[in-house]
């Protein structure tokens, strides 16, 4: 595949992400700040994300599996999880973290965990995307190119 | 031997007589001792006797001579020497005894008289003694008559209850047979009698008050004996055989409530009295006696007391009774006046709605339809629709405003503003009109006038406005002038002094026209509203009188005053206000446009080598804001916990970014911690802001109490970031951050 067109895919499947819902204007935020004195901030900031919200669910998990569950262990979980993703910009993944905390106040065991579903769910798309788009932007670079600038005509 | 001096009888001694003598003699003797015996007897048995020693003389005296008697016995036919022996010795003891006795008595007898004496005038004493208690007595008993008077008179405040309480009290307390009350007539010149104890009287009996009797009474204040004939005590049906008792007649002071407000004891300078008239039973032959008169003149006083104590309740509770009605009437009032305002709002409310909505509708469309192809008398219809309804739209505002204001609902929008660009634009709105009326308009801001101040520059404008267009309208030529200077503590008004406060100012701004000028005996009526006093040919101007009550409203919010002076009808007039304006700091920095909104224009080189600490316990939202703040050319030291940012943080860091998205205040602590940790280089204090998930009042209200500078919203963005670093980094602390 020739440069341009690789760009105009990476183009292309970036705004989709964007038109999913899946990411939001913060990702954006995040991809400005990348330049040449920081060069892979974006990535290490994303890479840093996988890592804590990996351990963030399955503690979640551990703690929802519990004979009695301690809201007030669940809750901390789901609010730093909710930070994280609000700060990469994982729209879905926040939101759904919203509801997931609002159960929790309630206390009620059974939508904690279709919630804790829903976020597991929502996550592991956002990775996989994620992990698609950088993969793109590598193949990029090692064709000797630049990652163009997102554009965002809404 | 002794020659018996007997001599023997010449004639045969008579035998009767001889018996008869010594019979005699012998009950002589029998007396003579038993006299001595009783006396003992009695004396023994009573208490006192002081002469002991001369009842014994006289006893001795008394045998003695029973003694002799006794022997004279025995002399009357031939005796022995021995009995004459005896007889002579009794005989001369006799003698001396009763010599002794003589001379005994002639000291004894006076005393025995004196004592006599004293006991008469003991005597004497004792009755006078009890002559005198008998008067005490009496005088005693009046004295509890009286007090029995007078409480029943004083124990109750009704007027005729305590009149013919009196009567009747007197009546039983003295046995009257009648007891009149006569009260002055209402003139003055009569009196009437009012209350009788017993007999039924006519009404409206009179008498005229200038009966010698009456005055004579009237003149003293002690009881006075009149006569039973005289018309006030003719009350009885007269049958001529009745011998009429005395009669006693005796005033009674009618005090007023007016007499009591004096400071010496109201001496009587009432001229008002009535008369009691007492009348002692008829055929009784009963006296007034002293302490009788006596009693009727206390009771008299007591009587003036009290009713004078009736008048005064009377009078009190009459006006209690008014205050009542009235409060009653005034509650009503109030209720209607409150009901009326309500009502007038609820009006007002709806009103301003519902006429708003189709007048925005109107002016809305008139303008689209203005836009749009028309023939020229369509134009001109057009444009008059629009005019007119700017108009009704105006005048609901004026009218809407003007309610509120008088409510007090309106309240100042505070901003601050530049005053010299809000008097041009006041007069380039004016300026059309007045060249087209030919009259030049002149401005004059002092030099000392800030520039930015802080005020309600909408409604600012609305006064000054009103004023020049009022001017404008009322002058058909010549100039106006505006001159607008800062003014001194000595403004015209007498109760309003002006102090400049540290940051506050007065502006006084001074419209001179030369138009019609006005009556100054108009001037109060100005600033009512809907009044207008100008003539009938300039009220074609137009405009519904409510400009000038709405801008005196307006002033009076910002703790001003306005006023008009006029020379007169023809000469001009003035227009002058004072308002009060707060100094805005800006005005000693550039002359930029002075909105506080704007941005400064954000470069990038502004925080290059600034040092910061960024202290957030997620590790992904830590890395985010490090990349925002570095992209920044910041300087950023990373902490994640409360302990190793106080343990970090020196003075090196200019600006603290802490997260606390955890609800409660330990986050929060920290900004306190490190206030602390600053306070003796408190120059050098980081400037904190707190990163937070909201940014509504409470989260702002909690960040300013802990001391905190600055919040912002996560997830942050980088203008966001940049504006709250330049706004921090300038002088004047911002608290925006959204």
């Amino acid at each position: 595949m020739d440069l341009v067109q690789m760009q105009k895919s990476l183009q292309d499947y970036t705004k989709s992400l964007f038109l999913e819902g899946i990411l939001d204007g913060q990702f954006l935020q995040l991809q400005q700040l990348q330049d040449e004195s920081n060069p892979d901030f974006v990535s290490q900031v994303v890479t840093l994300f996988f890592q804590d919200s990996d351990r963030i669910l399955n503690d979640l998990s551990l703690s929802l599996d519990q004979q009695v569950v301690d809201f007030k262990k669940v809750d901390p979980h789901v609010h730093q999880l909710k930070g994280s993703s609000s700060s990469i910009g994982a729209q879905r993944v926040k939101n759904a973290c919203v509801v997931f905390r609002n159960f929790c106040e309630q206390q009620n065991v059974e939508a904690c965990h279709r919630c804790l579903q829903q976020v597991k769910q929502e996550y592991y798309l956002v990775k996989n995307r994620l992990e698609t788009l950088f993969k793109l932007e590598q193949q990029i670079v090692a064709s000797g190119g630049m990652i163009p600038a997102v554009e965002l005509g809404f | 031997m002794e020659v018996c001096n007997c001599i023997e009888p010449q004639w045969p001694a008579d035998e009767l007589l001889m018996k008869y003598q010594y019979i005699s003699d012998f009950f002589i003797a029998i007396a003579y001792f038993s006299i001595p015996l009783e006396l003992i007897y009695f004396v023994k048995k009573s208490a006192v006797f002081p002469y002991r020693w001369v009842l014994v003389q006289f006893g001795a005296f008394i045998v003695l001579c029973g003694a002799t008697h006794l022997i004279n016995l025995w002399t009357f036919t031939t005796h022995s020497r021995t009995v004459a022996l005896v007889m002579t010795t009794a005989k001369v003891l006799t003698a001396v005894v009763s010599c002794a006795t003589a001379l005994m008595l002639v000291h004894i007898i006076p005393d025995l008289l004196s004592v006599k004496t004293r006991e008469l005038f003991l005597k004497n004493k004792a009755a006078e003694l009890d002559r005198e208690m008998g008067l005490i007595r009496t005088q005693e008993e009046t004295g509890r008559h009286v007090r029995m008077l007078t409480h029943e008179i004083r124990s109750t405040l009704d007027r005729h209850t305590i009149l013919k309480t009196t009567l009747v009290e007197l009546g039983r307390t003295l046995a009257l047979e009648e007891c009149a009350l006569w009260m002055p007539t209402r003139t003055g010149l009569e009196l009437q009698l009012s209350y009788t104890l017993r007999h039924q009287h006519p009404v409206e009996y009179t008498v005229p008050i200038q009966l010698p009797v009456i005055n004579q009474v009237f003149g003293t204040s002690r009881a006075v004996k009149i006569s039973p004939n005289s018309p006030v005590a003719r009350l009885r049906p007269v049958s001529g055989k009745y011998m009429l008792g005395e009669v006693v007649a005796v005033r009674v002071p009618l005090l007023h409530l007016s007499n009591f407000q004096i400071n010496d004891w109201p001496e009587l300078s009432t001229k008002r009295y009535a008369l009691m008239v007492l009348m002692l039973p008829s055929d009784s032959a009963r006296q007034w006696h002293v302490h009788e008169l006596e009693l009727v003149e206390v009771v008299a006083d007591q009587v003036a007391v009290a009713l004078s104590h009736a008048a005064i309740l009377e009078e009190s509770m009459r006006a209690r009774d008014l205050l009542m009605e009235q409060n009653v009437a005034l509650d009503l009032a109030r209720r209607e006046a409150e009901t009326a305002i309500r009502a007038r709002n609820d009006f007002l409310a709806v009103m301003n709605h519902e006429m708003r909505t189709p007048m925005h509708a109107i002016i809305a469309l008139s303008s689209l339809l203005q836009e749009t192809e028309l023939t020229p008398e369509q134009r001109l219809m057009v444009e008059t629709i629009l005019k007119s309804s700017n108009l009704l739209a105006t005048l609901m505002n004026d009218v809407l405003d003007l309610s509120r204001l008088e409510d007090g609902s309106l309240q100042l929008e505070l901003g601050t503003f530049n005053l010299h660009t809000l008097f041009r634009e006041v007069l380039n709105l004016i300026k059309p009109i007045a060249v087209v009326k030919k009259l030049p308009i002149t401005l004059n801001l002092a030099p000392d006038l800030p520039e930015f101040v802080v005020g309600d520059e909408k409604r600012l404008m609305q006064i000054i406005l009103n004023i020049v267009g009022n001017a404008v309208k009322f002058s058909k030529q010549g100039s106006i002038s505006v001159t607008a200077l800062v003014t001194k503590s000595d403004t015209r008004a007498a109760d309003f002094f002006v102090v400049p406060t540290g940051s506050h100012f007065y502006l006084r701004v001074k419209v001179k026209d030369s138009g019609a000028g006005i009556n100054p005996q108009d001037i109060p009526k100005i600033f009512t509203k809907f009044a207008q006093t100008q003539s009938l040919a300039t009220r074609s101007s137009g405009g519904s009188g409510l400009g000038l009550a709405i801008s005196k409203r307006f002033v009076n919010l910002m703790e001003g005053n306005i006023w008009i002076e006029s020379d007169g009808l023809g000469k001009g007039c003035t227009a002058i206000f004072d308002v009060k304006l707060g100094i805005s700091e800006r005005s000693n920095e550039s002359k930029q446009s002075g909105i506080p909104k704007v941005p400064a224009i954000p470069r990038h080189s502004n925080f290059t080598g600034l040092k910061v600490l960024v202290m957030d316990e997620n590790g992904v939202s830590r890395l985010v804001t490090k990349g925002l703040l570095v992209h920044l050319g910041c300087e950023v030291t990373m902490v994640s916990s409360n302990e190793e940012c106080l343990r970090v943080v020196s003075h090196e860091h200019k600006v603290v970014f802490m997260d606390v998205c955890m609800p409660g205040v330990e986050n929060y602590q920290i900004a306190l911690r490190i206030h602390e940790k600053f306070t003796k280089q408190r120059h050098q204090r980081p400037l904190l802001v707190a990163l937070s998930g909201n940014t509504d009042k409470s989260t702002k209200e909690k960040c300013m109490s802990f001391g905190l500078d600055g919040v912002l919203l996560k997830p942050v963005s980088l203008d966001n970031m940049r504006d709250v670093l330049s706004d921090l980094l300038e002088p004047r602390v911002l608290y925006e951050g959204m």
